[in-house]
């Protein structure tokens, strides 16, 4: 199998899968950016006190988490046009992936906040603390600890799960594989080379995570 | 207006083929979900007791499946392999494909809950003279299922959602259905609508049975 590998065509097409880890590196990284805005929204308005706005975001979370993310991003790519909004792909896969990792983010959150035992807050009630003060004081810097590697992790599915934009023609990495296969017929160099900048990306942000929750461990024993 | 309605009433003229594609998409996922199960529990097992000849192939293993997006697994599966002289249909690939996509996280699972098992009930059982396979069968395996349990549950769901991808290498699937669709019937979010929801009624019953297995072999766990 391997000496049928043909290293050559890798090195002619090096520049496009560069291209293409890139697009996938920048795509991931606003989406996260946007995935989180949508985490910390959604989470507020289920822990909110409003039954209304609680039982809403509650439907958001549930409807994505019980439905798979090909489908959600089919929904906004034909779906957006017909409500008249005519966004490039790229843009319609960025809110796609923005709305799917925000509601596990927003999971992920709430377990965080939740976690925060009531004597804390009640003790701050009692400083007479605001909502506000509260929560940057109190709730939030204890919230984060145990949040940051369940959200590395849900980071990691996200990186993986941009590759589904390439099926709306949004250019990124697996997009750069099935390029390499439609003009060269070559699957093999195409896919496995994808793989493995996957692979790459999937370490590195692995090793991230446990740099970072060691650092964790090193702070609260402090 | 009144092409909304139209459009409405091709869609149920076009339901049974959705009902088609839905039972396309539980036979991929169940199949898949019961090999699946079968070599996440050998795997996990292998793992958890250190077959050492296993180690690293295992360990490459998981770590490439859950390191890869699925879509580029499906790829590899469905175009590599009949370079390699094996070809595959692709209901056969996207059965073969997800198997080993779920058998990778549900091996993760199960090495968790057996090593989640306080290494003194192997040591016990072990001085009360039973073979290894009795230790497994009834010592340790019960009291992993329950932090295997929930997580494996979970891990059905994200196996039922992801076997959607399926459709790219042309498994008739709900997606595909909704693919099909959305040619001749225009209004995207109508059809893909009904998709998410036809996915929804399999996957919602799921989620909560998960949350209700972790409740209650939580609570059962204090007791011991």
């Amino acid at each position: 199998m391997l000496e049928a590998f043909n290293f050559r065509v890798l090195f002619d097409y090096l520049p496009l899968f560069l291209r293409g880890l890139w697009a996938t590196a920048w795509i991931s990284a606003v989406s996260l950016v946007g995935a989180l805005v949508v985490g910390i929204a959604a989470c507020g308005g289920r822990l909110s006190r409003f039954p209304m706005l609680s039982r809403c975001a509650g439907a958001y979370i549930e409807a994505i988490r019980s439905t798979p993310l090909l489908a959600q991003i089919y929904f906004l790519y034909f779906g957006l046009p017909t409500l008249g909004f005519r966004l490039p792909e790229y843009q319609t896969g960025i809110l796609a992936l923005s709305l799917n990792s925000g509601a596990y983010m927003a999971e992920i959150i709430r377990a965080g906040v939740l976690s925060v035992s009531r004597g804390q807050i009640e003790a701050g009630l009692a400083f007479g603390l605001s909502y506000f003060q509260r929560m940057r004081y109190i709730v939030l810097p204890q919230a984060l600890g145990i949040t940051i590697p369940p959200l590395l992790g849900q980071a990691i599915v996200l990186v993986k799960d941009s590759a589904l934009l390439s099926l709306i023609s949004v250019f990124e990495l697996t997009r750069a594989g099935q390029i390499i296969t439609s003009e060269r017929f070559m699957p093999a160099e195409g896919f496995f080379t994808t793989a493995l900048l996957y692979l790459g990306v999937y370490y590195a942000l692995k090793a991230f995570s446990s740099w970072w929750q060691k650092r964790l461990i090193y702070v609260q024993a402090i | 207006m009144s092409m909304w309605l139209f459009y409405l009433e091709r869609l149920i003229q076009a339901f049974p083929f959705f009902l088609k594609g839905l039972w396309m998409t539980v036979a991929v996922s169940g199949l898949s979900l019961i090999l699946g199960t079968l070599l996440g529990f050998a795997a996990g097992i292998a793992r958890a007791s250190r077959v050492k000849v296993l180690g690293f192939l295992l360990f490459a293993y998981v770590d490439f499946m859950r390191g890869t997006p699925f879509l580029v697994q499906v790829f590899i599966v469905f175009f590599i392999l009949p370079e390699w002289g094996l070809h595959l249909s692709a209901f056969k690939a996207a059965t073969v494909s997800l198997t080993f996509y779920a058998g990778a996280y549900i091996c993760e699972i199960v090495s968790g809950g057996i090593s989640a098992v306080p290494p003194g009930q192997m040591e016990a059982a072990k001085a009360s003279g039973l073979t290894w396979v009795q230790r497994m069968r009834y010592v340790i395996m019960p009291q992993a299922m329950k932090t295997i349990l929930p997580p494996l549950v979970g891990q059905y769901v994200l196996l039922i959602k992801d076997s959607s991808v399926v459709s790219v290498i042309g498994v008739t699937d709900v997606t595909r259905v909704g693919w099909f669709t959305v040619q001749r019937i225009p209004e995207g979010l109508m059809v893909f609508g009904l998709v998410g929801l036809l996915y929804f009624v399999v996957c919602y019953p799921l989620i909560r049975v998960s949350n209700a297995l972790e409740k209650k072999l939580r609570t059962d766990s204090h007791g011991l």
